[in-house]
């Protein structure tokens, strides 16, 4: 029921390299089969692997607008999909002419006017092209995930005073999760899922050039060679993509052109951010001091 | 089409057959997916499915693997494969037999083939490579079936490791950086050949024998079915990831359980101040949040030999859990008892630990073998306090004393004391009370449950929680 906005998986890849997101095969055809069969899509994986990333990418390839909704421990009903601005009704109860019915009045505060929408609302309300992102559903409460199975599953919501608002144009939906507490099996029957690893080392090197203009390629590979190494290695926090690209640019703004184990000693504190993951690294690959 | 459909029904039945949960559901949405991709494509038909009927990533290998059994990349020799009929691919010597690997020079050439595709990381070679490869080697004169031991023997990739790290570390000194990180990648590429290889004798091995009867031999149970005592070491390291999110979710479902209960006192003041905003009508009540309640975990966990990758799983979960509270004390026995929990100090690097707990912890008494009764009484002696009315306590072991003493009244004593108290058994249940196992004599005492795998260890973290 969305527009067709990508004519293939090979469409879908190239419209998202557009926009500087790379994506690999799978990649490509979940995004386009998500958007063909107009399912939510859910994308699992460690921290930093780029899937906020693959939201704002698909947002921007398409020219759509990108909502989000971030999950957090005891996010309710009121912050995801709408409440009724309580105080606007207190006002207006107030300074309502006193021969003024009461059924009226009642009327009148439970109508539009007095609606805050909040990211669900909104993005199934909106006639134009939407993103909606569901940013790391793992955080929130399980009673989260049965209000988004009814929003989810058809595309619209129930307001006891204003009755049902169905969606004009169903949003892309991209649910993101660290896999923190297993979401439940119903949310996951009704979504495609997309499991983001690490990326393979020549997809990486692709994405450090093309974040990190300037940086030479055989740096880059050797770069992000070493950086594997570092997620095998059994550490707290394996460096996600991001801090690839944060080592790429402080390489290149030390002015380093080899990475040697002198200079990986120095700059070891951007990809590794735990103490006890530096000592690790350092006894692993061998570095002095 | 209908035998198109035929191989969708087939091959959702047999994922299922294999562990993954593929609803109705889930089995249509495949279709639909499958309808909008190219089929000739194989691997977007791989991502079709992947999308639609794999929800969890441990199952992502069993699903490669059928997958790959199901819908072929080739057929008999396969595209590509230009194989010379005429010429066999071993030197014979005179009395017809194979020249040894290492002096036959057309293995030679082929490991020189493999070893620039090794040293390139041409993946597409290297499966074309792969494909020749069991053809020529896969199955020895005489032999009925395909085997990768033949093409792995044959070219044994292993050894090809110092020439590479050879030609890409000419003239840097060795040992270093440099060499550890280039070994990680050729170690890497080696294992996705040998995959690959793998990947192709299960292709001919289901072309003669039927895919069904092959998917039966070739997948490996998902890894939270995955007993612990028969785990390869790869299943190990990725079953070492599995415990994190379980410690976390343990530690999760203990604050949720507080949480869900009374909300705090009134925070009048709070209330007050943001009723003004209401013209002095109280819309909002403010609570003053709930003092946590710390639940303290002890942990006794058999170290034996018996146990070894039991005891090695749940001195990780062990470790886990003490990231996670900030009260766990965590003991090891074999025929002593001692105190583990300064290895497992938050922060502290979890190989280095488990290696000094084995090297500095004073498990051993006398004979190095599992006496439980003499273990519980060291326990009781030394770490009495440990166990307190707001203690879960946690023993992790088979129960098998090697026929010593049991200290039964140690054990109800301490059971007595604490909050809760529960016995994990890594034995099937089936073997329980067999020769010298105490398993239900203990078992009076405390709940017992059987956890040899993810899925039981699973049940038992909602239980405790």
């Amino acid at each position: 029921m969305t527009d067709a906005i990508f004519a293939s998986p090979a469409d879908a890849g190239r419209r998202l390299a557009g926009v500087r997101y790379l994506a690999d095969d799978a990649i490509a055809t979940t995004v386009f089969l998500a958007q063909a069969l107009g399912k939510p899509l859910l994308v699992e994986g460690p921290a930093g692997v780029g899937k906020t990333e693959l939201a704002k990418a698909v947002a921007a390839a398409t020219g759509a607008e990108l909502i989000r909704l971030q999950c957090y421990e005891g996010l309710d009903e009121a912050r995801a999909l709408y409440e009724f601005n309580y105080k606007k009704q207190l006002l207006a109860i107030q300074a309502a002419p006193a021969d003024r019915a009461w059924q009226e009045t009642h009327d009148d505060i439970f109508s539009e006017e007095f609606l805050l929408e909040r990211p669900l609302l909104a993005a199934i309300r909106r006639s134009d092209p939407t993103v909606l992102l569901i940013d790391e559903a793992d955080k929130a409460d399980v009673e989260v995930e049965g209000m988004l199975l009814e929003v989810l599953s058809d595309f619209q919501v129930t307001i006891p005073e204003l009755g049902t608002v169905a969606a004009v144009r169903r949003p892309f939906v991209l649910i993101t999760s660290n896999a923190a507490r297993e979401l439940s099996e119903a949310l996951k029957r009704r979504c495609l899922y997309l499991h983001l690893g690490y990326p393979a080392p020549d997809r990486e090197r692709d994405i450090v050039l093309a974040q990190v203009p300037g940086i030479e390629a055989a740096l880059a590979e050797q770069l992000v060679r070493t950086v594997g190494t570092l997620r095998d290695l059994e550490i707290k926090k394996a460096p996600s993509i991001a801090e690839t690209v944060d080592w790429a640019r402080t390489l290149l703004a030390l002015g380093l052109d080899d990475l040697d184990e002198a200079a990986v000693g120095r700059t070891l504190g951007v990809v590794l951010k735990h103490v006890s993951d530096q000592e690790r690294a350092a006894k692993e690959l061998g570095l002095s001091g | 089409m209908a035998s198109l459909v035929d191989r969708h029904t087939g091959f959702v039945a047999e994922l299922r057959r294999a562990g993954l949960p593929v609803s109705v559901a889930e089995g249509l949405d495949a279709v639909r997916a499958v309808r909008a991709v190219d089929l000739l494509d194989r691997e977007s038909l791989r991502a079709a499915y992947a999308a639609t009927v794999v929800k969890r990533p441990q199952h992502r290998a069993t699903f490669d693997t059928l997958f790959d059994l199901w819908f072929p990349a080739a057929v008999g020799d396969g595209a590509g494969a230009a194989r010379d009929p005429e010429r066999p691919a071993r030197t014979v010597d005179d009395d017809g037999r194979p020249v040894p690997a290492a002096l036959d020079p057309r293995v030679q050439r082929r490991r020189e083939e493999l070893a620039d595709l090794l040293l390139s990381g041409d993946d597409a070679g290297l499966r074309r490579f792969a494909r020749l490869a069991v053809a020529e080697y896969g199955r020895t004169p005489g032999q009925e079936s395909w085997f990768s031991s033949g093409v792995l023997s044959a070219l044994s990739p292993e050894t090809l490791m110092a020439r590479l790290l050879e030609a890409v570390l000419t003239g840097r000194e060795r040992g270093g950086m440099a060499e550890r990180v280039a070994r990680r990648t050729f170690r890497d590429r080696i294992a996705r050949f040998s995959g690959l290889v793998a990947g192709e004798v299960r292709r001919r091995i289901a072309e003669d024998t039927g895919v069904e009867r092959t998917a039966r031999i070739a997948v490996r149970p998902p890894l939270e079915r995955l007993d612990f005592a028969g785990a390869t070491r790869a299943e190990m390291e990725a079953l070492r990831r599995e415990v994190y999110p379980l410690a976390r979710k343990l530690a999760s479902r203990l604050v949720q359980r507080q949480r869900h209960g009374r909300r705090g006192r009134l925070d009048f003041r709070r209330t007050v101040r943001a009723s003004l905003a209401s013209g002095g009508v109280p819309l909002t009540t403010h609570h003053r949040p709930r003092r946590p309640h710390r639940p303290e975990l002890v942990v006794l966990c058999d170290a034996s030999d018996s146990v070894s990758a039991f005891a090695h799983f749940t001195l990780l979960l062990t470790f886990a859990l003490r990231e996670q509270f900030s009260k766990v004390r965590a003991f090891a026995f074999i025929d002593a008892t001692d105190e583990i929990t300064k290895y497992f100090a938050p922060g502290a690097d979890v190989t280095g630990a488990m290696t000094r707990l084995a090297a500095e912890a004073d498990l051993v008494w006398i004979t190095g073998r599992s006496n439980y009764g003499h273990a519980f009484k060291v326990f009781d002696d030394r770490y009495r306090d440990a166990v307190t009315p707001r203690t879960s306590l946690l023993i992790l072991g088979d129960a098998r004393s090697n026929y010593g003493e049991l200290s039964l009244p140690i054990v109800r004593s301490m059971v007595d004391r604490a909050r809760h108290a529960y016995w994990l058994n890594p034995e099937p249940r089936a073997q329980w009370d067999t020769g010298d196992s105490a398993a239900s004599r203990y078992g009076e005492l405390l709940p017992m449950y059987e956890c040899r795998n993810l899925t039981q260890l699973t049940a038992f973290i909602e239980e405790l929680a």
